[in-house]
């Protein structure tokens, strides 16, 4: 049931994006923000756990879900360590994330030749 | 032959397929939501070997990041988001795309002014952006939140 809802919410979120990349001249990049930022405000009134609840990994995947990491790792730091929480929420609770990206990226370019990838 | 912005609108709307929208989204649905699919079949495999639910997220995530750079290297993601779309876009897979892809396009300018500074070129606004948002709301927890109780 939870591969259900993780295919259809993930899917749906997705298939958002499609229409605003074909009928809006956003691009890719203004996407990637707006739904980013989208994800912490979801996550801020409460929402996005409740999908993240039964959708799982359809909520968590689309990158709305790192907002919603943003968010909660926000939350926990302020909650935890007051005011420098303020400074250190946002950069701990993405850093898995952007820790592994920045090494498989590191050591990627390093294995394989330069090559234009658009 | 002259024609108006509005009569070359017109002329590509007509030669355009009408279900070029709906086909474009049914392809980011599928392949958005098989890749969230995999990403809980992932989450629930490293919370079966025993990881806490916070470190089986962060591992499911980990193993996309990675699987979805191999793709790229091989130019396999490439050929998956001209057809998919959004749906190689939005998941985790496209932010770890969007971050090999320049570091491997730009190695031949050099490890620092090359791979160094552009693998955030399209991630980093994300970053940024979402960074930003995320201490504003810990500002509104810090400042504001108390003032409402």
């Amino acid at each position: 049931m939870n591969y259900l809802w993780a295919f259809v919410i993930g899917g749906l979120i997705c298939a958002a994006g499609q229409v605003l990349i074909d009928l809006t001249a956003l691009t890719p990049a203004k996407i990637l923000v707006l739904f980013v930022t989208g994800g912490v405000v979801l996550s801020a009134v409460g929402l996005w756990e409740k999908v993240a609840e039964f959708a799982g990994a359809g909520a968590l995947v689309p990158i709305v879900g790192f907002g919603h990491t943003l968010a909660q790792g926000m939350a926990r730091a302020v909650a935890k360590e007051g005011f420098i929480g303020i400074f250190t929420g946002g950069f701990s609770a993405c850093s898995g994330g952007v820790g592994a990206s920045l090494l498989f990226a590191f050591f990627i370019a390093l294995l394989t030749k330069p090559k234009s990838q658009s | 032959m002259k024609i108006t912005k509005r009569e070359y609108k017109n002329m590509a709307q007509k030669a355009s397929p009408p279900s070029h929208l709906a086909k474009n989204c049914l392809w980011a649905f599928m392949v958005g939501g098989a890749i969230c699919v995999l990403g809980e079949g992932l989450f629930n495999f490293y919370k079966n070997m025993g990881f806490i639910i916070s470190d089986s997220r962060l591992l499911a995530s980990v193993t996309l990041v990675g699987l979805s750079g191999i793709l790229t290297a091989t130019g396999l993601y490439g050929k998956l988001a001209k057809k998919a779309g959004a749906g190689t876009l939005i998941p985790i897979t496209g932010f770890a795309n969007a971050v090999v892809s320049p570091s491997m396009e730009f190695k031949a300018e050099g490890l620092i002014s090359g791979v160094g500074a552009r693998m955030f070129i399209i991630a980093g606004p994300v970053i940024v952006y979402g960074v930003l948002a995320s201490t504003i709301y810990g500002i509104f927890l810090y400042f504001v939140m108390p003032m409402l109780r």
